[in-house]
């Protein structure tokens, strides 16, 4: 017997659970292949159809992908949010990819790619110039929307963490409790509760005349509720910088900010790579819940595309595209922090 | 000559515990000056008062001329002109070996990266581990981050160094290797204040010996001087009990 088979079924009562398990994965992994394909159907014209054979309804993915993708953006147009979007992961992952902090020439490059991308990418979402129509920010949808909201919420909370965590660990009292007091504010306050109140308190707050786009004040929103949780992430890896590192940097001549720049900062953000991971792992899903303020987002599009009235009735089929999409960017995400985590050490002291 | 250093009934106290009571101190340009005496004596709150680490509570310091004043925020003009070598090296783990040396001069002093990074190379040289240059702290040896540590404080151009017990961390295999580096250093006139007990390094290289107990100085005098006639009785206990080798590090 090979190893992991003897764990498994060296004795009577191990036996026993092991074979009602592979029983129960069996007939599961039988149920779902029967589901999925056997009785699935490819080319059906309508939910009605699907339910004859009653297997999984592939064919309306096939008919309504590029709604729950790109939502209510107009049909005809929706090269443009897929373009967008496919610079945008790219600009992310050049950003993201280790290599490119190494040398100055790459770093100016890749501030370069930035500079012209993103107004390239407003370009092709609000349109309005160049021969390209204009599509206001309310139809936007789905799947960029969700990449941009994650991306803009996230990066914006992950400075201002920095920045809380860094107060709250300040020796001036004010500004210690300034910051305790708004990340105590944040944790404690559901994010619906607070995507509500920015939706529909924000235009009182601001002075008349200025305006906000509904996506700008949710992605605010969200850079102000996650960057509570990870400026407690990067606080505990403040405190787990030895205090000869402050001791030394002080000995350069160093000043605050060069200190926390260059040696406090470095030492405290790879040991909390795990925790922050985490918590931008759950801040992509939770951009879900912008639905609450009539947004469609990837699964707003997807609530969206079985309201029709051939395809009445649909749950699984678009719940599960949207799954295994949210998957594989939280799955790359991890992949990506492993990879840093052993690039840089974490642990090893 | 102005002095480099001078002290003037200095006080510091941790709480209800007076480390210094009212230390006075003079040190004059390119002298080495050797502090030592039992642990909790105060030697290294007095070292780590010159450049501001351990704020005094009364007192002048004044260090080239700039009196040391954490009201009006000093601190970090005195810390460029002082360096300093920690007993537990105090190595920036994210760097190497070479950047520990250049983060300082190009981000404090602004000097250029190139160089930095050559005087760097030459002062990584000098303290003899160039070819750990590209190394990580994790991956040297105590003696080899210590050295990294001298070169580092060195490659501020400091006026003053100062080192706290630099050889007590170290295994006794790497205590001559740090020891040599520094009595090279003595060599090149470089003004030095070293709290330590390695009695050896004080009579080769010292020009005073200072004993400091419960926050005081008890004596201050040539090594010569100061190893034929210690003053009073906790002196020649202290030098006694150094000389038993078994208690060496106690």
């Amino acid at each position: 017997m090979k190893g992991w088979a003897r764990g498994l079924f060296d004795n009577v009562p191990n036996a026993l659970v092991s074979l009602a398990l592979l029983w129960l994965l069996a007939h599961v992994g039988i149920g779902l292949w029967d589901w999925a394909i056997t009785r699935g159907n490819f080319d059906a014209p309508n939910a009605e159809a699907c339910a004859r054979t009653g297997g999984a309804c592939w064919a309306f993915l096939g008919d309504r992908w590029r709604l729950i993708l790109f939502g209510p953006y107009p049909y005809a147009q929706q090269w443009r949010p897929a373009t967008a979007l496919i610079l945008f992961v790219a600009l992310i992952a050049a950003t993201a990819t280790p290599a490119t902090w190494r040398a100055r020439a790459r770093i100016r490059t890749l501030i370069a790619a930035w500079v012209i991308g993103v107004p390239l990418m407003a370009v092709l979402m609000w349109g309005g110039i160049a021969g390209l129509s204009f599509v206001p920010a309310r139809l936007w949808g789905g799947l960029p929307l969700t990449v941009m909201l994650a991306t803009v919420g996230v990066g914006l909370a992950f400075m201002l963490a920095v920045l809380l965590a860094l107060g709250r660990v300040s020796e001036m009292p004010v500004i210690r409790a300034l910051c305790t007091l708004y990340i105590e504010f944040f944790r404690g306050v559901p994010l619906i509760a607070l995507l509500f109140l920015v939706a529909v308190l924000f235009p009182y707050l601001v002075p008349p005349g200025w305006t906000m786009d509904t996506l700008l004040r949710a992605g605010v929103a969200f850079a102000l509720f996650f960057a509570a949780y990870m400026a407690e992430a990067i606080r505990g890896g403040l405190q787990a910088v030895p205090r000869g590192q402050y001791l030394a940097a002080d000995s350069l001549g160093m000043g605050y900010w060069q200190a926390r720049t260059r040696i406090i900062l470095p030492q405290a953000l790879r040991t909390v790579i795990p925790s922050l991971v985490n918590i931008f792992i759950a801040a992509f899903k939770d951009t879900s819940l912008v639905v609450v303020i009539s947004m469609l987002d990837l699964l707003g599009a997807a609530n969206a595309s079985t309201a029709e009235a051939r395809w009445w009735g649909l749950y699984i089929e678009p719940y599960l595209f949207i799954a295994a999409i949210y998957l594989a960017f939280c799955a790359a995400m991890s992949a990506y922090s492993r990879g840093l985590e052993r690039r840089l050490g974490v642990g090893v002291r | 000559m102005t002095p480099i250093l001078t002290m003037r009934n200095v006080r510091k106290s941790f709480g209800p515990l007076t480390v210094l009571p009212d230390l006075s101190l003079t040190v004059a340009r390119g002298e080495r000056v050797v502090i030592c005496g039992p642990s909790g004596s105060g030697k290294s709150t007095a070292i780590a008062c010159v450049n501001g680490l351990v704020p005094h509570d009364s007192g002048r310091i004044t260090v080239d001329g700039i009196e040391l004043d954490h009201r009006s925020g000093t601190a970090p003009d005195v810390r460029r002109m002082v360096g300093m070598v920690f007993q537990s090296f105090n190595l920036f783990p994210h760097l190497t070996a070479l950047e520990n040396c250049t983060v300082g001069p190009v981000t404090v002093q602004k000097r250029p990266r190139r160089e930095a990074e050559a005087e760097a190379m030459a002062l990584l040289e000098r303290v003899r581990i160039p070819e750990q240059a590209h190394k990580y702290p994790a991956q040297l040896s105590g003696g080899q981050q210590q050295r990294v540590a001298i070169a580092r404080a060195l490659a501020m151009r400091p006026r003053l160094l100062l080192f706290d017990e630099p050889t007590s961390a170290l295994d006794p295999e790497m205590v001559k290797e740090v020891l040599d580096a520094m009595i090279a250093l003595a060599d090149t006139g470089l003004t030095m204040i070293v709290v330590t007990h390695e009695m050896g390094f004080a009579r080769e290289v010292a020009h005073r010996v200072l004993f400091m107990d419960r926050g005081e100085v008890l004596q201050d005098s040539p090594p010569a001087e100061f190893f034929a006639a210690p003053a009073g009785p906790r002196v020649r206990d202290f030098l006694t009990h150094l000389r038993r080798p078994n208690l060496h590090h106690a």
